[in-house]
């Protein structure tokens, strides 16, 4: 799609940014003292508060629920062709696979494991799998959804089941990512399939496992090189380290040192500072990619602090797991 | 032939500038509408902003005036017997205008979308935003300059 076709859609997207959340509401998020106040200062921000509920946990994911589909409601008046967004939802439609397949072979249904939120109805997954016939999916997902089933099937391991579907999912995010010919969008993909690979190596090292599956396990990276990085995930953490020392992701290995979640946080935030430059481009569909991610950038944290005030965690430890805020 | 050239030198530069005004003035309008959909206030900040490109038309349309004028075509007095060579003369005349005028105003407009941008998020800063596109102007006027100088240096 042509680059000029969002002169509209940004100018309206620049208004929407003035409504983000920046990193001074975040310090006087993390500083209320109970779930009532953080609450109120969301509210003062205009976010959603729902009226029934059931718990403080229920209220906040009615809460973000409801924002995201604020934001994905303004994203729909704004671009004709939703298509190209596929990128940040893929992710989603992976997840009720996988919970397709697992809930295919066991007796109990569990109709909240699916998220919504995807390009494709969980209901038109589960028949899917359910009748094994794969046809209804996507092509690139037709051929993982079949292997992973049989692999359930046959070897009852959950693992290596995740595995293929999450490697499909990564491969399918960086296909979607080339497809929309948004540079935010193809850079947002990189990272993507780039920190899943180094968790994964991480995991596989953590659990033992051997090249050849760690092989399988990683997806293409651009800015990786996945056969050196299965090769270190082989020999151990140390050799991890080493190489990514010398990759693009020398960042990431003293936040791999201190804990799984700053690394995950390290990873948000390389996601937010590379596309903040958005902020500046007038007319392309950069800025209104960059917002929708900026906002599940700001979902999020929100979750983290208000989860943390819900179970009484002590606030520094919440202000390590909080995000970079992308305004 | 002569008078040929010179009408084709003065449609010419109404023509190009009046495409480019047209293509700018929608672009900067969609931004203005994206931005008066999320603050209605912001209306004559962005109306302002929106006409910017449109004076290329506006100076397209001059040009045109003054070269029709000078060959006689809006008297009714044609000059039917014009050299080629005074022509030509009108025709090259009127070029500056032609395609400063096209080119002026759609980087204008880019200016323009952009500070309508900016008064989005800063209206406090609408003078400053104004300065940018109105730099582009700049290019416009000196070629409105060169062509209204060339046409009336053409002995008649």
């Amino acid at each position: 799609m042509s680059d000029n076709q969002y002169y509209y859609a940004v100018a309206r997207i620049r208004s929407k940014e003035l409504g983000l959340l920046n990193q001074s509401f975040i310090d006087q998020l993390l500083g209320a003292k109970n779930i009532e106040e953080a609450m109120r200062l969301l509210q003062d921000k205009g976010w959603h508060m729902p009226e029934e509920y059931t718990t403080e946990s229920d209220r906040v994911e009615k809460m973000l629920s409801a924002e995201k589909k604020k934001t994905w409601d303004l994203i729909a008046e704004l671009v004709p062709d939703m298509s190209v967004f596929d990128v940040l939802l893929i992710e989603n439609d992976y997840h009720n696979l996988k919970a397709a397949v697992k809930e295919a072979l066991t007796s109990d249904k569990h109709p909240n494991i699916f998220s919504s939120g995807g390009t494709i109805d969980p209901q038109v997954m589960k028949d899917a799998v359910e009748s094994r016939d794969f046809s209804p999916l996507p092509d690139e997902m037709e051929a993982p959804a079949s292997k992973a089933l049989e692999t359930l099937l046959h070897t009852h391991d959950g693992q290596l089941t995740d595995v293929i579907i999450d490697r499909a999912a990564l491969e399918a995010i960086g296909a979607a990512a080339k497809k929309s010919g948004t540079p935010v969008l193809e850079l947002y993909a990189q990272l993507k399939v780039a920190s899943a690979d180094i968790k994964t190596a991480i995991r596989a090292v953590k659990t033992g496992k051997d090249k050849k599956f760690i092989t399988e396990a990683l997806a293409p990276c651009e800015t990786l090189d996945t056969e050196r990085l299965a090769t270190a995930a082989s020999e151990g953490m140390d050799a991890i380290y080493d190489y990514l020392s010398l990759s693009k992701y020398a960042d990431a290995v003293p936040e791999l040192k201190k804990s799984p979640s700053a690394f995950e946080r390290w990873c948000d935030n390389l996601i937010i500072r590379n596309i903040r430059s958005e902020i500046t481009h007038p007319y392309t569909l950069g800025p209104l990619a960059a917002y929708i991610i900026a906002r599940e950038n700001e979902m999020s944290t929100v979750r983290i602090v208000l989860s943390g005030l819900i179970n009484d965690l002590p606030e520094e430890s919440v202000r390590e797991r909080a995000r970079e805020m992308y305004v | 032939m002569g008078i040929a050239l010179a009408l084709l030198g003065a449609a010419s530069a109404a023509l190009f500038a009046g495409i480019g005004s047209a293509i700018g003035v929608g672009r900067a309008g969609q931004a203005a509408a994206g931005l008066v959909t999320e603050d209605p206030s912001q209306f004559s900040r962005a109306l302002i902003l929106q006409l910017l490109p449109g004076t290329q038309g506006i100076y397209g349309l001059l040009i045109a005036f003054i070269a029709l004028s000078n060959i006689g075509l809006l008297g009714g007095q044609v000059d039917t017997g014009m050299s080629v060579g005074t022509g030509l003369m009108y025709l090259f005349a009127c070029l500056p205008m032609a395609f400063v005028g096209l080119v002026s105003a759609m980087q204008q407009s880019k200016a323009s979308v952009a500070s309508i941008g900016l008064v989005a998020k800063r209206p406090d800063q609408f003078g400053k935003s104004m300065i940018f596109p109105a730099m582009v102007e700049t290019y416009a006027i000196l070629a409105l300059l060169i062509s209204i100088l060339a046409i009336n240096g053409i002995p008649r």
